[in-house]
Formats: structure tokens, C-alpha cells, sequence
């Protein structure tokens, strides 16, 4: 059961990695990599998000939509459980924890459109995750986008944009990199066992 | 030009969805791993971003602006999956093929920013055209992604064999790194000669062109810089 769990975590984050091998929320990979700073406060936000979404979305599966037959509603159901939830968190947070909120807050509406929080609360109904390793599975995921991101990040503060080729400016070299960044992540398919 | 050609004419080439407002990449990446998958993914896409276009162009005067976004969020979704419980009934292969990216169309980029930038002030039928193009823009980029990856990686063309046995496909185009280099070349081969991308002009405003809350606020930066 624990070696089970472990594997959700890992195969999560590192062997399934959301943007490098699923290309889940590959706008905000692209789009908020250009500094280190916010992309690590996306990739907070990204975890505090997506774990929560993960537990409220396999709950409302399990007690609410599964049993009153309502099964074809999951798209629409989770997709405003997110958006509510993410306002929520906003409110929250600005209230309570106003030092996180100053470093998460503008970039939490920007989640709502993250595919990538949709697509691990459905996935782990596809999976038939109970609780826990929706959970998990969820967090996992997070902590791959965020070690993915924060990653480019790096990357791409080392590109000097005046270098290259004019053609291959802006988006293009981003995108070399994220393949050689996939190229290695494929080596962690190796731990699959 | 006939402004309903125009509409076709600017989805297809001059805004060119994937390859130039680089808008809707996760299905792009994730789905073109074969020619086939592209024309399923891009018909299904433009089903729905047609649908919701003339949707929320008939309700732009009744929806309040305060709440545009959730209410353009649930048109978008309940079109989704109408259009899911469809292709699984009537084309379970392209059901099987495609999985968890039919339902992730809801957050397809490309739907809410056209509800946004464009139908939400235009006529229905205009909106219609302008969904159509994007979408055909959308299923032209989409299969031409998915056929190169197909015949460098499998050496197929929608399924029929072109390369001769003797020639060795190139595993890594239909993995995950793949994906990327194809379409790092083809924004490459693009700006090499001279489709003028408008990613540079996203990128300096300083939004990213995704969610659909910057797109309209891409728009008012674009107009201030034409202007």
C-alpha cells in the first residue's frame, strides 16, 4: 500500500511529468518562465492549488456525482469547483497569510486556465484514485509542473537572446530547450517499477 | 475582401492560432503524434469554438461584464461535453485516440480568448466565421505538426507506410521531446520567412496571450501600439 502511494507521488512528479511528458499547462510553462522568482511563486501557487482541487474534485466524485448517476457532468462540475476554489484561496489567503498572497496573488487567477489542474482531477477519476492517492497524486503532479518551470527558468536566464539566430528568437529557442529538457526527463522512465 | 473571408482568411494564416499567437499549445503537443489524431482533435475543437462563438455573440448584451467569465466558462463546458458524449458514441476510435484532451478543450485557450477578444462584440455571424477560420487555422496547424512527427517518427502517412521498410524511423519525433522540436521549427521556419509573429508583441506587453482575462487586454495594448 505504501510502496503504492510512493509510486503516485513519484510517477507524478518526475516519471509522467505533467508539461515535459503529458504537455499539461504548457501556456504558463512558456509564458511566466522568464524570471526565476515568479516562476517559483507560480509553481507555489501551482501546488497549493492543485493538491486542494485534487481532494475537493475526488470527494464531489465519489459521495456526489458517482452516486447520482451524474457521471457526464465531471467536466463542467470540476472546471467551476476550480474556478470557485481558486477565488477562494485568493480570499483567503489575502486575508489571513497576506505575506503569501503577496507573493502568490497574481498569479492565482491565472490557474484557473491551467489545463493542468483540470486534467489531474481528471485523470484521477479515470484512474479510480480513492482519497489519498487522489491527494497525492495531485500534489505530486504539482511539484512536478513547479520543478519543471523553475527549471526553464534557469535555462532560459542563461539564454542571451542578442546570440542566436533573428528566426530563432522568443518562442522557438524556448522551445528547443523545453525538448532537450523532456529528452531528459525521459531518463526517469527508467524508474517506473 | 469580403469581411466573412476575411475572418477565414485572418484564423488561417495572419492569426494563425498555434503558429502565431501560440495560443491552445497543450493539445498541440500532446495530440500530434499522428496526422489523424490532428484532423480528429482540430474538427472537435472547432465544433465547440464555432458553437460557443455564435453562443456568446447571441447572449452579448444579456451576459452582465462582471460575471463574463464564469458564464462564458460553463457555455464552453456544457458544448464540451456534449460534444465528448458524441465522438464516444459515434467515434469511439477517435474517443479512444484522443482521451482526456477531448474534455480539456474546455480550457483550450483559443475558445475563451476568441469569446473574449472577439465575440463578445461582434455579430453572430461574423463570430461564426471568425470561429471557423480559427478553427480550420487550428486543424491545418495540427495536422501538418501531426504528419511530419508521423513520418519521421513511424514512417507513415494517416497510417499508410511512405518511408521504405529499410529506413529506420526516428523514435524520438513521436515522444514527448518531439513535440516540441517539431513546433520550435515550424514558429522557426515561419519567422525565417517573414509571417511576421505576433508573439514578440505579446511577450514585450508583457502578457503571454493565454488566459482569456489578458487576452482582451493583449487587444487594447495591440491597438494602442497600431494606433
Amino acid at each position: 500500500m505504501n510502496h503504492n502511494l510512493l509510486l503516485i507521488l513519484i510517477s507524478g512528479a518526475l516519471i509522467n511529468n505533467v508539461v515535459l511528458s503529458q504537455f499539461l499547462g504548457i501556456c504558463s510553462f512558456l509564458g511566466v518562465s522568464k524570471q526565476m522568482k515568479a516562476s517559483a511563486s507560480l509553481g507555489g501557487a501551482v501546488i497549493f492549488v492543485m493538491t486542494i482541487a485534487s481532494a475537493v474534485a475526488s470527494l464531489l466524485y465519489t459521495h456526489v456525482l458517482a452516486p447520482m448517476g451524474l457521471d457526464f457532468m465531471k467536466t463542467i462540475v470540476f472546471i467551476l469547483v476550480i474556478a470557485a476554489l481558486v477565488q477562494i484561496v485568493e480570499m483567503f489567503l489575502k486575508k489571513s497569510a497576506p505575506a503569501v498572497y503577496q507573493a502568490l496573488g497574481i498569479f492565482l487567477p491565472l490557474i484557473t486556465t491551467n489545463c493542468a489542474v483540470l486534467g489531474v482531477a481528471l485523470t484521477n477519476v479515470q484512474n479510480g484514485y480513492n482519497f489519498v492517492e487522489s491527494v497525492l497524486a495531485g500534489f505530486g503532479t504539482a511539484l512536478g509542473f513547479t520543478l519543471a518551470i523553475v527549471l526553464l527558468a534557469g535555462i532560459r536566464s542563461r539564454i542571451h537572446e542578442d546570440d542566436l539566430p533573428a528566426p530563432l528568437r522568443g518562442a522557438p529557442i524556448v522551445l528547443i530547450a523545453a525538448a532537450l529538457m523532456s529528452i531528459a526527463f525521459m531518463g526517469f522512465s527508467g524508474l517506473s517499477f | 475582401m469580403n469581411k466573412y473571408l476575411e475572418r477565414l482568411y485572418n484564423g488561417l494564416v495572419k492569426e494563425n492560432p498555434t503558429l502565431v499567437l501560440m495560443l491552445g499549445m497543450c493539445p498541440t503537443l500532446a495530440v500530434s503524434t499522428r496526422a489523424s489524431n490532428g484532423i480528429g482533435m482540430g474538427l472537435s475543437t472547432l465544433a465547440v469554438l464555432v458553437l460557443s462563438n455564435l453562443v456568446i455573440s447571441l447572449l452579448r448584451k444579456v451576459i452582465p461584464d462582471q460575471v463574463r467569465l464564469p458564464a462564458y466558462i460553463v457555455i464552453v463546458a456544457s458544448l464540451v461535453t456534449v460534444t465528448e458524449l458524441l465522438i464516444e458514441a459515434y467515434l469511439p476510435s477517435v474517443y479512444e485516440a484522443l482521451g482526456i484532451y477531448i474534455p480539456l478543450i474546455v480550457v483550450n485557450c483559443i475558445i475563451l480568448g476568441r469569446a473574449e477578444a472577439y465575440a463578445n462584440k461582434n455579430k453572430p455571424l461574423l463570430s461564426v466565421f471568425d470561429g471557423i477560420g480559427m478553427g480550420l487555422g487550428f486543424t491545418v496547424a495540427l495536422t501538418l505538426a501531426g504528419a511530419v512527427r508521423e513520418i519521421l517518427g513511424s514512417g507513415t502517412f494517416f497510417g499508410l507506410r511512405v518511408l521504405p521498410e529499410t529506413v529506420e524511423p526516428i523514435g524520438i519525433f513521436i515522444q514527448p521531446p518531439g513535440a516540441f522540436l517539431v513546433i520550435a521549427f515550424f514558429v522557426i521556419i515561419l519567422n525565417a520567412i517573414g509571417i511576421k509573429t505576433r508573439q514578440r508583441e505579446l511577450v514585450e506587453s508583457e502578457c503571454d496571450g493565454c488566459c482569456a482575462a489578458c487576452a482582451s487586454k493583449c487587444e487594447k495594448k495591440k491597438e494602442v501600439v497600431e494606433v
